[in-house]
């Protein structure tokens, strides 16, 4: 499927930990590459992975620049790091005396999409945590404040704003199913959330589908780290607030955060690195101060109250267990009853 | 003399610029720098000390395990804690499938490529590797891509996800494998060493790690494995004579891999490559320079120096700083591993120099690919299910504590100090700091820029593949470099 129509992608990578690109390069079946190939995708040059090197690397980066190369889709990977002092100094591409700042600056006008791939280059990520050491944003954003390296005005060439695939790596998935629906010309400003993430995984909660979610429904809570239970209440999940399809999908042929134990920590949101004390919930009251997105207080107190009087033995026993201490078994309910009454 | 400017360098995992003083086409000079600063040892400051393990894996999606574990020994140091027995099991598998997936990662997609450019299109091998192993489009990718995410549904398993995984905890796993977990693990092994032995030696693993010497390697790419990627890079690096390029400064260094409960699966040790003489890493003898570095004078010792940037510094050409040994560069990573074990294969590839070079260091890589996959078959029927795979947290010390692991690229330390639980001080060093540190104050070059003094690059300057190899060979992480 390679012909001189082929959508063309350039990746480059900014102030990255090269995560990113180590998570797309595991998509499965046929391999990164070949499914690039498939959708007709032709990389110009991808850092860690294209033959070009020095001089001829520059060469690409130059035609580009100057337009004698059609750019269809621009993705940036890591932070764009504009210390010290606007300089961009923190971030230099080799070989070219030019910050990465001032690279990203330079080519997303040429570029009829602009992509930001993970949550760095969305929205500054860890890096822009505080103290902030190099002024990290992300390439629309500053956490939740829209500006960031290009600014809040900008628009690529075909009029949307940068797409945002956050995730901290990002799903795989996520970055290959933008790009193909970028490479199909089937993605639209109506495809993105107001943060510009695509709803193809931001139109759900990392909650839904958790295999915690009947010890979520009764409250049922796990209080030390290995334990079966929900991690929301004690733990310092935040799947019930944060955006991502994280449980409706396999993350490395089957796994998730929640469901290796791992409370969620938001890394799709904005600004998640702010986060002082990731494994412990804080509370008011003892009601946790994060609550389900558009949930009423008083709606969650009362549904917890409840639920947690109704919890099943079996639910209360495995959410404080390292494993599965009993399983469903018809009628475990009534013969544990019946052994208390003895 | 001329001087150029090499970058950017491609296919490999960040930021990295050469700057080379050449005389008559031989390199006299190399300046090796990292054009990347994130600022994770500012960013760790303050938070409570836990945090450590959501922001240091961060330092890198390539070898993220490897952070989580450093930051985890450190707070296992502080808790006295001892970890639960299955933890270090599950734990060593997902770190051991990291690892292997880096070596597969640069094998394939980062070192072989160099071999399918049009400065070889005159040796006898270079249809086939371009065919095979060219950047992109090569057939190899095509098997090793998808075998590289079977390799990694281990991560999925045991951590949730991969890269930055949160499941590595100071006890053990927050997640207890079931009896189907261990089915699956089983099944998912069997397919990564069927890969292996099929296409990448083209022979059972038991006959890559019993190779004794590198006559019996060179045999077997001619012989048992010719039909593997193993024996065509054998081949076609013996036409080269990679043996003979990127000689390091002589000391090998590992900090142990892979704890158990008896201790490291590959001990600790630092290796005179020269003489043969093997003693116990003086881990607390570390020191930092930053005299070329764009960083302000701290200590030396890393548990009391800051991490303070300073792009104006004089002489400064790095984000990276120095880490010397008693004073002296010291090279970490695959090899250095096999070598202090004492791989028989690995002390015969090191003995004609008595120094490492860019041939042994692709054969350490491969060789180890084969021993982590018959390790972690191991490690699977090692697993005890009716015991816990985490053990509690106990109360955090204040103080100043170090932990060590092996990444793919060598060892990786990070040291920390704790008050009222918060991080006081936190500083890393990580293998490339070692491999690709500038020069220290006396001026002595950091290994690999050690490697590139005297190579020949004849007309070629900066685009000799020679000096891509070499390079390479040493399988850079810039990202983690400076951090």
């Amino acid at each position: 499927m390679t012909t001189g129509n082929d959508f063309t992608l350039l990746w480059l990578q900014a102030g990255s930990c090269g995560g990113c690109t180590m998570s797309v390069l595991e998509r499965g079946g046929a391999g990164w590459l070949e499914e690039l190939r498939r959708f007709g995708v032709r990389l110009l040059w991808h850092p860690s992975l294209s033959e070009e090197t020095g001089e001829e690397a520059r060469a690409i980066l130059g035609r580009v620049e100057r337009g004698e190369e059609r750019l269809d889709a621009l993705l940036i990977e890591g932070s764009v790091l504009r210390g010290p002092e606007g300089t961009g100094r923190f971030d230099m591409l080799a070989g070219t005396g030019r910050s990465m700042f001032d690279w990203v600056r330079a080519l997303a006008p040429r570029a009829d999409y602009c992509v930001a791939v993970g949550s760095c280059a969305a929205f500054g990520g860890v890096p822009a945590g505080a103290p902030d050491p190099t002024d990290a944003c992300g390439l629309q954003f500053s956490a939740t404040e829209i500006g960031g390296a290009l600014g809040a005005d900008f628009r690529s060439r075909s009029g949307l704003p940068v797409v945002n695939i956050s995730g901290c790596a990002p799903h795989p998935g996520w970055i290959m199913e933008t790009v193909a629906a970028l490479a199909l010309r089937c993605f639209t400003a109506a495809d993105i959330d107001a943060f510009g993430r695509p709803r193809l995984f931001a139109d759900h909660l990392a909650h839904h589908g958790c295999s915690r979610n009947e010890f979520y429904e009764f409250k049922a809570s796990a209080e030390d780290v290995f334990e079966r239970g929900c991690l929301m209440e004690h733990l310092g999940c935040k799947a019930t607030q944060a955006v991502g399809d994280c449980n409706q999908r396999a993350w490395n042929g089957g796994g998730s955060c929640t469901q290796a134990g791992s409370t969620c920590i938001a890394c799709t949101s904005p600004g998640f690195e702010a986060t002082r004390g990731f494994h412990h919930t804080p509370k008011i009251g003892g009601i946790p101060v994060g609550l389900p997105l558009d949930m009423p207080k008083a709606w969650f107190v009362a549904l917890a109250a409840l639920s947690k009087s109704a919890t099943p033995a079996r639910v209360r026993e495995n959410a404080r267990s390292d494993r599965v201490a009993r399983g469903p078994a018809p009628g475990a309910e009534k013969r544990a009853g019946a052994e208390k009454k003895k | 003399m001329t001087r150029i400017v090499v970058g950017p360098f491609n296919r490999v995992e960040g930021d990295l610029e050469l700057t080379l003083d050449i005389d008559d086409g031989v390199v006299r000079e190399a300046r090796v720098a990292a054009s990347l600063y994130r600022g994770f040892e500012q960013l760790l400051l303050g938070r409570p000390a836990e945090d450590a393990l959501v922001i240091a894996p961060r330092v890198c999606g390539i070898c993220s395990v490897s952070q989580s574990l450093a930051a985890a020994a450190v707070l296992r140091g502080a808790q006295n804690a001892a970890p639960a027995r299955n933890g270090l099991i599950a734990t060593n598998l997902a770190h051991a499938a990291e690892n292997i997936a880096d070596h597969l990662t640069h094998f394939y997609v980062f070192f072989m490529p160099d071999f399918a450019r049009a400065a070889y299109a005159a040796r006898s091998w270079h249809e086939t590797a371009q065919t095979r192993f060219r950047a992109v489009s090569g057939a190899a990718l095509r098997e090793a891509l998808p075998a590289r995410a079977r390799l990694l549904e281990t991560m999925g398993l045991i951590a949730g996800k991969w890269p930055h995984s949160l499941a590595f905890r100071p006890g053990g796993v927050t997640r207890a494998l079931a009896l189907g977990d261990e089915m699956r693990l089983v099944a998912l092994l069997a397919d990564f060493r069927g890969f292996i032995e099929r296409t990448l030696f083209a022979a059972p693993i038991e006959a890559v790690i019993e190779l004794a010497s590198g006559d019996a390697l060179d045999r077997f790419a001619h012989g048992a494995g010719a039909a593997g990627d193993f024996a065509a890079f054998v081949r076609i690096a013996r036409d080269l004579r990679l043996e003979q390029i990127g000689r390091g400064p002589g000391l090998l260094m590992s900090a142990g891999a892979y704890l158990g409960s008896d201790g490291h699966h590959f001990p600790a040790g630092l290796l005179d490559a020269a003489t043969g003489a093997l003693r116990a890493p003086p881990l607390h003898a570390i020191e930092e320079d930053v005299s070329h570095s764009f960083m302000r004078d701290t200590a030396g010792d890393p548990a009391r120096a800051e991490t303070v940037p300073d792009i104006h510094r004089p002489g400064a050409y790095s984000f990276a700083k120095a880490p010397r040994l008693e004073g002296r560069a010291v090279e970490v990573g695959a090899l250095a591993r096999q070598a202090v074990a004492g791989h028989p294969l690995i002390r015969d590839l090191l003995a004609p120099q008595g120094a490492s070079n860019v041939f042994a260091r692709i054969v350490a890589r491969l060789l180890e690919i084969a021993l982590l996959t018959q390790a972690m078959d191991g490690w699977t029927r090692d697993l005890r299910r009716s015991e816990p795979f985490c053990t509690p947290d106990t109360p955090l010390r204040d103080g100043a504590f170090a932990g060590f692991v092996e990444a793919a690229r060598g060892a990786l330390g990070h040291w920390a100090s704790y008050a009222n639980g918060e991080i006081a001080r936190y500083q890393i060093i990580a293998p490339t700091t070692w491999n690709f540190s500038p020069r220290d104050a006396s001026g002595r070059p950091g290994p690999l820029e050690f490697a590139l003094q005297g190579l020949d690059v004849g007309a070629e300057g900066a685009s000799s593949v020679a000096l891509q190899h070499i390079v390479r060979s040493f399988d850079p992480c810039m990202v983690c470099t400076a951090h």
